[in-house]
């Protein structure tokens, strides 16, 4: 019960601190034109993982129990040792 | 590791060779140009004494060479769409002293001692007008006592300012896990050779992300999954000792679901530094609720210079079926001591360097950038880990 209910205020507050986020990220938003992305086109602003990390990203979601949400694999392989 | 080298060399020059003959400036080729080729090589060690293989207690160590090609192909089609082909080959050879302990008669099992292969080909098709794509993709892994089957579908669509984009992906996976059972449960009809039975598990994933430019210097991301997991969830030579000394195999339920919900900010501080966050959190039906915050810092030394310090830190629930070694018992319908589903905290730090001159690395016009990457990964309790990384990117 009381863990039930733990579960349901991190809930409230991962959901409330999104939204908050949101709110203020998409409020403070203006158009950038293609001739103004030359720092959002640098190689390190890239928002995806890079290569280098592929092997890394593997043994995380093998030694711990949770994975996803990193625009990667979500199943597939065992890491069963 | 030497021959993937000079094999991807050797493709390189071929396919290099070939669009230069039909490639011209300004002009969308409609033949099959490459587009880059990465090689990444990894080392990882690990250490720990709470190997699920022993039920809960015995040595961790594994050390795991991995080497994957990866070869990138573009062309356009009669209506200017960009079709990108992306094949991929992944090569692993692992050692794991755990493993070895599935056969406690013997010094080495099957498994003790590995080879993994995990080949990929994706296709994506992009119209750049109406700033629209839409992809699918083939994979498959094979191990000695785990092969899977994998299949994705994805599309994207860009607003109409193209400072935002929606992407919504589905993936599939269809596996067959080997029935290697801890030798002192084998009854006498079973396989002691390479011919276990096999049992199913099958992972279906949704993913939307929605990314969007804040301004010049700024963009995030949003990441959502549903991960439906089915099928033999355990791992069959994984031990689980009870408070009466009896030992059993891990039992865990046949589903799982999982929703993963996570968050990156890049932004461009002045000109040198870049700040890169991510927060992820999760949660499941097993119990399990996680949270993970990565920090890194790339600074440009020079304009083709970087290097990236990175901190990671991980926290997460114990699922509702863990206990450890001779914790469990009889009353109890589903157990395990794999410390992976245990409660801990991890921290994962270490930096990366990325080097990458116009004139090409070694003054290679081809070689496009060289990057390096180290790690080292402790738990809490008590296991540890290193990583080294090294990208090899051909343009």
């Amino acid at each position: 019960m009381l863990t039930m209910k733990r579960k349901t205020i991190w809930y409230f507050l991962n959901v409330t601190a999104i939204v908050t986020v949101m709110c203020t990220i998409f409020s403070s938003c203006s158009t950038v034109k293609e001739y103004q992305k030359n720092k959002l086109n640098d190689a390190e602003m890239v928002l995806g993982n890079r290569k280098v990390e592929k092997t890394e990203l593997s043994f995380q979601s093998y030694r711990e129990g949770s994975s996803g949400a990193n625009s990667g694999k979500s199943g597939g392989g065992c890491g069963c040792n | 590791m030497k021959r993937i080298f000079l094999s991807a060399l050797g493709m390189f020059a071929l396919l290099n060779s070939y669009s230069q003959q039909t490639d011209s400036s300004g002009f969308k080729s409609r033949k099959l140009k490459l587009e880059e080729v990465n090689l990444v090589s990894s080392y990882y060690s690990q250490d720990g004494n709470n190997s699920a293989v022993t039920g809960g207690i015995g040595t961790e160590k594994l050390n795991d060479i991995a080497n994957v090609l990866d070869v990138k192909l573009v062309c356009y089609d009669k209506k200017f769409r960009k079709h990108s082909f992306d094949v991929e080959v992944g090569i692993d050879h692992y050692t794991s002293a755990s493993s070895d302990r599935i056969d406690l008669k013997a010094n080495s099992s099957a498994s003790h001692s590995d080879n993994r292969i995990y080949p990929s080909l994706n296709w994506s098709v992009e119209n750049e007008k109406k700033g629209t794509s839409f992809g699918a993709g083939l994979s498959a892994s094979s191990e000695f006592d785990y092969k899977s089957f994998g299949a994705n579908i994805s599309f994207s669509k860009k607003t109409k300012n193209k400072n935002g984009e929606f992407t919504a992906k589905f993936q599939a996976f269809l596996d067959q896990v080997s029935l290697v059972m801890p030798v002192e449960l084998r009854t006498g009809t079973q396989h002691h050779d390479d011919d276990y039975p096999t049992t199913a598990r099958n992972t279906f994933a949704g993913s939307l992300s929605y990314s969007q430019i804040i301004n010049e210097r700024l963009q995030v991301m949003f990441l959502a999954d549903i991960v439906q997991q089915q099928g033999y969830l355990s791992l069959p030579f994984h031990r689980v000792y009870f408070n009466d000394a009896t030992v059993h195999q891990e039992n865990l339920p046949d589903s799982r679901l999982k929703i993963p919900l996570g968050f990156r900010a890049n932004y461009f501080l002045g000109d040198k530094i870049i700040i890169k966050a991510y927060y992820r959190f999760y949660t499941d039906n097993w119990g399990l609720v996680s949270h993970t915050a990565n920090i890194e810092l790339p600074v440009k030394i020079t304009a083709f210079i970087s290097v990236s310090p990175f901190y990671r830190y991980y926290q997460q629930t114990a699922i509702d079926y863990f206990a450890a070694y001779q914790k469990h018992n009889a009353a109890e319908q589903f157990y395990t001591s794999n410390y992976d589903l245990s409660r801990f905290n991890s921290n994962f730090f270490g930096a990366g360097l990325r080097f990458a001159p116009p004139k090409g690395v070694l003054h290679i016009q081809r070689f496009n950038a060289f990057e390096l990457r180290y790690g080292h990964y402790t738990k809490n309790i008590g296991m540890n880990s290193d990583i080294i990384s090294l990208n090899l990117k051909f343009k």
